[in-house]
This record gives structure tokens, sequence and C-alpha cells, in this order.
């Protein structure tokens, strides 16, 4: 039974992109059959992130204006077989999108795959819109700060009002992503605490992903950080995200500042 | 010597009016405006209306007679919109109101409970957008998300969860949220200056009641976190722990 996934916040800059690559590709190393898309008209960055931007022939809207084939505008990841791409226009704009025509391709999705996760655009306009309208499960990803949990909480109002799964009076299963988790600053109490935040949005903890430069290294050499960087403190997170998000239950590990002996040591300069 | 100047008090009120949109024909409007008045002849008592002419096409004629026929049937009539710069006689209802506003919800003219046995109302699904007269307050067993908004205009809200901050709550009574109100919450409307806001954690944007409000800055700091009860002092807004 394919299950359709809208990864989203409301935020913009948060680690949408970067988690729906992240997760996609955890997916997919476990053996399930993913295609990630891009409801991002106009404004596509998975294409990069996935390392697939020399390779885009077709694109969304080029299946809903029935320019292409589905099967013309999927690009099969190199790395991993089992992993397609559904970029995103860059040309038009959300305009573009219409209800039947996402409706089709994410019916025609359904019976290929397993997995189909729409990283939705920023924002509460039409593309955000229609990239949750379709989902079965909603990964709300949030910085632990005043802004973004804002803005999560009001996507989280909508994914509870705006989506077929709503209107059919079902509840959608909704997951918290914590991202670009700062352990230090959070020891400083420079950030949100994971409680606060949880309190809140009140909604199950999906995972704690740790701010990491391995993260922009990835995204520069067009790899997700699953596939990049597997041993890293955020691909680990994301790892384990993508077996809670396949049924297995455990408990979130706070991610903690690594201090090496030379900052135990000289841990806190003093006041002269 | 110094001319010490009149202090002149100056403050907000927000009111919620209803707003009338009289359709052509005309004639059959009023017809149909009769009948309802008919059905509840309470209705209009103390609500303050607003006109808005704006689907009436800019020929037609005696708009002015138009607004009497209102009032002559009771209606208190506040202002109007939507009037065209032609129609005479319009100066009773002084200058057309400024537009914009948040445009309400549909308001369902609910028949109260007739004393004789006609057969009962059919049996509509209760919603919160529309309760009947006789339901004193609305019950809400979730938290409210930032970017909605509640409103039950002729009694209490009790909410059984929080008020997320973005999110707003405007009640005719009393509000009553068990978790932390963190967005606004604004009591009394309609003249109820005896409302009262009361929360288990008052992190509040801004409090109102009876057109009186409170923005976060302007509230005691000890208060703030705390279980709180807001209430109408004559002018003044109290703030004050729920024991």
């Amino acid at each position: 039974m394919a299950k359709v996934l809208v990864v989203t916040s409301g935020k913009g800059g948060v680690g949408k992109t970067t988690s729906t690559a992240a997760l996609g590709a955890a997916l997919a190393q476990a053996g399930e059959n993913v295609v990630v898309v891009d409801f991002d008209v106009g404004l596509r960055n998975l294409d990069l992130v996935m390392g697939a931007e020399r390779r885009v022939v077709y694109d969304m809207i080029n299946v809903i204006q029935g320019d292409a084939r589905l099967p013309q505008a999927l690009i099969r990841d190199k790395r991993i077989d089992n992993l397609s791409l559904l970029p995103a226009s860059q040309t038009r704009d959300k305009d573009a999108l219409t209800d039947e025509g996402v409706a089709k391709i994410i019916e025609q999705l359904r019976e290929k795959f397993d997995w189909i996760i729409c990283d939705s655009p920023a924002g509460i306009e039409k593309g955000a819109m229609m990239a949750m309208r379709y989902a079965d499960i909603a990964i709300v990803v949030t910085n632990p700060e005043v802004s973004s949990v804002r803005d999560s909480d009001r996507i989280i109002g909508m994914l509870d009002s705006k989506t077929l799964k709503a209107e059919r009076d079902e509840r959608m299963e909704k997951h918290l992503l914590l991202t670009r988790y700062d352990a230090g600053r959070a020891a400083r109490g420079e950030m949100l605490k994971t409680e606060d935040v949880l309190e809140i949005l009140s909604i199950p903890l999906l995972g704690i992903v740790p701010e990491s430069v391995d993260v922009l290294n990835a995204s520069n050499v067009g790899s997700p950080i699953t596939l990049n960087n597997p041993g890293s403190g955020a691909a680990k997170a994301y790892f384990d995200a993508a077996r809670r998000l396949r049924g297995e239950q455990f408990e979130v590990v706070v991610p903690t500042e690594r201090v090496g002996i030379m900052g135990r040591l000289f841990g806190r300069r003093a006041v002269a | 010597m110094t001319e010490t100047r009149p202090f002149i008090r100056l403050r907000g009120r927000s009111i919620m009016a209803l707003v009338l949109s009289p359709d052509p024909p005309l004639p059959a409007w009023l017809a149909s405006l009769d009948a309802q008045i008919e059905r509840a002849p309470k209705f209009f008592d103390n609500r303050p209306v607003i006109v808005d002419c704006g689907s009436l096409p800019s020929t037609t004629p005696d708009v002015a007679g138009l607004m009497h026929a209102i009032v002559s049937r009771g209606i208190h009539i506040i202002g109007m919109e939507g009037a065209h710069a032609s129609w005479p006689g319009l100066e009773l209802w002084g200058r057309p109101l400024p537009g914009g506003g948040k445009p309400g919800k549909p308001i369902e003219i609910a028949e109260p409970a007739a004393p004789a046995a006609p057969p009962p109302r059919a049996a509509a699904p209760a919603q919160a957008a529309a309760p009947s007269p006789d339901q004193a307050s609305l019950l809400i067993d979730h938290s409210i998300r930032s970017g909605q908004s509640v409103s039950f205009e002729t009694g209490d809200i009790t909410i059984l969860g929080s008020v997320a901050s973005g999110a707003e709550v405007v009640a005719g009574g009393s509000i009553h949220v068990y978790g932390a109100l963190r967005g606004r919450a604004i009591a009394g409307l309609a003249g109820n200056s005896a409302a009262r806001i009361y929360c288990s954690k008052l992190n509040a944007e801004l409090v109102a009641i009876d057109g009186v409000y409170l923005t976060a800055d302007d509230m005691p700091k000890e208060r703030i976190g705390a279980p709180s009860c807001a209430w109408l002092d004559g002018d003044l807004m109290r703030i004050t722990p729920i024991d």
C-alpha cells in the first residue's frame, strides 16, 4: 500500500528539501521503492540536492499539461536503483499546478512506488497546499526557534483543514522533525528547548537532526546526506527517522555536543 | 499663566455589527425580510446593523426610501456601505463606512423555540459556526492553531487545550482556556463588561473585554506564564491570579 508523505514547514530554509532527499535516500537504501517529488514550481531545489540538475528533460508541469508522460519525466538516481525524482518546472510558477493534474500524477505514482515524498515549498500558498493535499502522512520540519515554531503551528492547522484527509474527516498522521538543532546553543539556553516546541506543537517527535556543515557539503556535491556521509550525526538522525517511519519505535536521541579532550581541558575562557 | 487643556479620553472600541445586504428586486427582498422577522421577531433587537448596498445597481431609484423601510421595521441601522455617489437623500446615514474590515461568517437566523407545538426544526447537525440561541456556551475540545479564529457572539467559549500565538478567540461572553493562552482573546462583545478571560498560562498577545484592550507589553510581569483571570474594573483591565 503506497504512502504519500508531505515534507512541509511554513517557514522557509528550515530543511525541507534536505530532509526530503535524506529520508528518500534512507528509505531507498532500506529496500523501498521511493520517488521524491518537487512541488516548488519556479524555485526548484530538489534536483540540485539529488544531483540530477543536468539530466532534467521534462518536469511535473509538462506531465500535468500533457506534453510528456510521467515515465518520461521521472529521473532515476544513478546511485540507488529504487530512488527516483520528479522535478518541478523552473520556468513556470505555481499557477500552472492544477488539482486534477496533481491528483492524476499522485494516482499514477501510487501504482509504481511504495513511498512518494512530496517536497513542499515554503509558505501557505497554492504550491504548499497542492503538496499537502493528497498526503497520508505529514512531516513538519521545524527549527527550534520562535518564528519557525509559529509557522509550523499554522501549517499544522492547515494540514487539519485543507487536505483531502481533513475533508473526509480522517486524521492525518503528523510527525515533527526538529532540524538544525545546535547542541551548544541548547546547552547555553540560547535555543528553544525540545520540550517547549513539543508543548506548543503537540505532535509526536520523529527525530532531532543536528546542525551540521556535512549537510551543506552534501548539497554542494549533489548528494543526499544519507548517501554522501552516512556516518555523520545528521545522517544518523535521518536513518533513525526513516526507521520510525517504517514502524519501528525507539527513543529519540538528543544530539549532544561532541567535546574533544582539548575542549574539556580548555572549556571556558576565564574572565580576565 | 498657563492654560490647562481639558484632558480628552479616547479609546478604541470594536463591536460586532450585522450586515444586511439587500438584493434586487427590492419588493421581493423586503417581503423576505418581513417573513424572516415574523419567524424570529427578536432577532434584530439591540443588534447594530450596517446596510450594504453593494449589490444594488447604481440606477436603483429611491434608496433612501429603502433605508426608511428597513428602519420602520424596527431595525437599528448604524451605518451603510456600498452606496453610489449619485443616490440622493442618504445624508441621514452620514458618510459611508470605510471599506475593509474582516467579512464575518454568514449568520443563520435561528428560530426561537415556540411555546405552542409546531414541528421542531429539522435536526441540523450542530456546527460551531451557527449554534442555536439556547446554547449558552461553545465547547472546543482541541487546541486552536495559529491563524485560526473562533467566534461565538452569544455566549462563553471554553477551550480544552491551548490557543496558539497568532490565533484568535472572540466571544460575546467569557473565555475559558484550560491550556495556555498565547494568542488573542476578545471577550464581552456587544457590551458585556462583566465578561472575564481565564487561562492556566498567560502568554497572550492581546486581551480585550468589551472594547477595552491590553497588549502583552502592558500586562503585569508577575502574571506572565501564570494562571490568570482578566476582568474589567470600570475602565481598567485587571489581571489577577486564579486562586
